[in-house]
């Protein structure tokens, strides 16, 4: 089984604390730590495994610049066999749409049975996978936390839904999979694994490669347009309890005893 | 202006939440409009909602089909093509069905996708200005969308307040089925499977100390276990608790684990996604500990404290021992 894996480069929620930047345009980029979106982890250790099972080579596809080139390399680390970067300034301020239209004219070079997405990135938008089988035209699952190969024509999938049920479901191959996390235990990757991929070499195509119209994507073709970053009034949030920890622990067991939180 | 159409979602004849709640998401893009409700679906369940539906909004599209018997997204997505106007600005709600039908929707709509909307500022010509947040609530945009070729817009569920005078509008319920077309698809539902039972009930807890990613190893749980078992509590958790399989999946709370209800719920390094607020009901008193001042959860708990829960914990539970 040939099997894409879209991955994007992200601030690493889990190392950052996420804050606007002083002019509002962004968010402070100033010591931000990125990493590969945890969802797409998670899509690429259960690439890795399909393909360990049943045969065939992942590719991790991302559309980035050059910075994103660490990230191919840390999921080739994982097991991933190819590698590559969607690079060129015409893409710059693509929206998702925009996005997934780079990405399916890369899937169109290749010769894939399956692709694989996060079930969402670091704005939440959860709209790549949908959006690149919708232009593929191939059927889509998202949320997806079980893949098991019927035959080579088609999946049983099970998608996550509402109340940690689950959704099983059959798909036709080629097919579009939004993964969520769960699915597996994504693998750890070590100091070694990155030095042996480090001097690989990760092709790397423009529009001209992929054969797009400069106005098919990026900021020109952008609907959806980010104006800027606020903090929103919100109501008045939480009472804050300040001093020393005792005080504070003082102050927490008097409330808790008020509201029934202990026995 | 465009038409508006909310999609409503139901289960065993009963509209979701959401269904009342997209009026008001519609009222902010324009407070004239009139909404059109659309329910898919197959036979007495699918009536009963079209009628509910038609108490709350002035028009009701009812697309009927034994292929719509399940909502399969990938089905309702050709049904919704073959019936609305590709121009239409469409509501969804965004749960994991919203997520698994609208991106596609909108790219064979040929209109523009906006997911997870939090707020509306209105439309100026044919722009519709909308907030959202990104990760994972920590910080809040401005976006401007363009809406000439129409929309699909996911609306996150719970932030718009249905009215609650509810019940008048005597809407009219228009038969569709006629025109959703060929509706098989590369997709086929076979079964729902459960979720699992677990060893305790947290749906029943009364009060919960809930962990969350600020646990940052698992042998740190047993610290939160201590602590739960001197106040006489539960012990819940966040979804990356559960993925990392250091507690059980019958442990996490949120949209896609337990809904609870508890007197007290203290958040342990928990950042306040809205995926996982949205499986805490019942107005309970919510204590948030959290090393970062400006996380999101405190906004939305009741009592915030600025510290390592690694160290706050065990000593809270020192004292209330020492009680
Ligand atoms: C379809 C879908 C469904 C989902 N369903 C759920 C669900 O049901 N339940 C759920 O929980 N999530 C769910 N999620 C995931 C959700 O979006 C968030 O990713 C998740 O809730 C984050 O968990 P967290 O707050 O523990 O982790 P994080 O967001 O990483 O937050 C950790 C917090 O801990 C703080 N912290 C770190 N170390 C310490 C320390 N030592 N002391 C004190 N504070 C510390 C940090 O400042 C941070 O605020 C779902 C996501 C999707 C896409
Ligand atoms: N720039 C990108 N390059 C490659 N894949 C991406 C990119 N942006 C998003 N994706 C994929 O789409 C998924 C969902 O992201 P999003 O739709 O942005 O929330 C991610 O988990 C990735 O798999």
């Amino acid at each position: 089984m040939e099997i894409l894996v879209c991955v994007k480069r992200v601030p690493d929620n889990e190392e950052n604390e996420i804050e606007v930047s002083a002019d509002g345009s962004d968010i402070d980029r100033s010591d931000i730590v990125y990493s590969v979106n945890e969802w797409d982890n998670y899509a690429v250790e259960e690439a890795i495994q399909l393909v360990d099972e049943h045969g065939g080579s992942v590719t991790v596809v991302t559309v980035g610049d050059d910075e994103s080139d660490e990230i191919l390399r840390r999921e080739m680390a994982m097991g991933a066999n190819n590698g590559l970067l969607l690079k060129d300034d015409a893409f710059n301020g693509s929206d998702g749409k925009g996005i997934s239209t780079i990405l399916k004219s890369a899937a169109e070079k290749g010769n894939y049975d399956l692709i694989m997405t996060g079930a969402q990135a670091d704005d939440g938008a959860g709209q790549v996978g949908g959006m690149l089988a919708a232009l593929l035209d191939y059927p889509y699952a998202s949320l997806v936390n079980k893949v098991e190969v019927m035959d080579d024509k088609k999946l049983k999938v099970g998608r996550e839904i509402e109340g940690g049920n689950q959704e099983l479901n059959e798909i036709d191959l080629p097919c579009v999979l939004s993964i969520q996390t769960g699915i597996n235990e994504p693998r750890y990757v070590g100091i070694r694994g990155i030095r042996k991929v480090a001097s690989v070499d990760i092709p790397s195509m423009g529009a001209s490669d992929l054969g797009l119209a400069g106005d098919a994507v990026g900021d020109g073709a952008a609907k959806v347009k980010k104006v800027d970053y606020f903090v929103p009034e919100l109501g008045e949030g939480a009472e804050m309890l300040e001093g020393d920890t005792d005080e504070i622990i003082d102050k927490l067991i008097e409330l808790l005893k008020a509201k029934g939180g202990l026995k | 202006m465009a038409q508006l159409f909310a999609y409503i979602t139901y289960k065993d004849g009963v509209a979701d939440d959401s269904a009342l709640e997209l009026i008001e998401a519609a009222k902010k893009i324009d407070a004239g409009a009139d909404v059109t409700a659309v329910v898919t679906g197959s036979g007495g369940d699918l009536d009963t909602v079209c009628n509910e539906m038609a108490a709350s909004y002035k028009e009701v599209i009812k697309i009927d089909n034994e292929a719509l018997a399940y909502p399969n997204a990938e089905v309702v997505r050709k049904a919704l093509l073959n019936v609305l106007p590709a121009d239409g600005i469409i509501l969804i709600t965004h749960d994991t069905f919203g997520m698994d039908l609208s991106p596609g929707l909108s790219i064979k709509m040929g209109s523009t996708f906006v997911a997870d909307v939090v707020d509306f500022e209105g439309v100026d010509g044919s722009t519709l200005k909308i907030i959202r947040q990104e990760y994972g609530g920590q910080v809040t945009t401005h976006v401007n969308c363009d809406i000439s070729a129409g929309a699909v817009i996911n609306v996150r569920p719970g932030v718009f307040q249905p009215d609650e005078s509810k019940g008048a509008a005597g809407g009219s319920v228009t038969d569709k089925s006629g025109d959703a077309g060929d509706l098989t698809t590369g997709r086929r539902f076979l079964e729902i499977v459960e979720a699992e039972v677990g060893d305790v009930d947290i749906t029943k807890s009364e009060v919960l100390v809930s962990v969350g990613r600020g646990i940052e190893d698992e042998d740190n749980i047993e610290v939160a276990e201590e602590l739960a078992e001197a106040m006489g509590a539960d012990v819940s958790c966040s979804r990356p608790i559960v993925d990392q399989k250091w507690l059980e999946k019958s442990r996490q709370v949120g949209t896609s684990g337990q809904t609870v209800k508890p007197k007290v719920y203290m958040a342990m390094g928990i950042s306040g996604s809205f995926q996982h607020m949205g499986g805490i009901k019942g107005a309970p008193f919510i204590v948030a500990v959290n090393k970062n001042p400006k996380a999101p959860i405190f906004q939305l708990a009741d009592v915030g404290i600025v510290e390592d829960i690694l160290d706050f914990m065990p000593e809270l539970t020192e004292k209330i021992k020492g009680m």
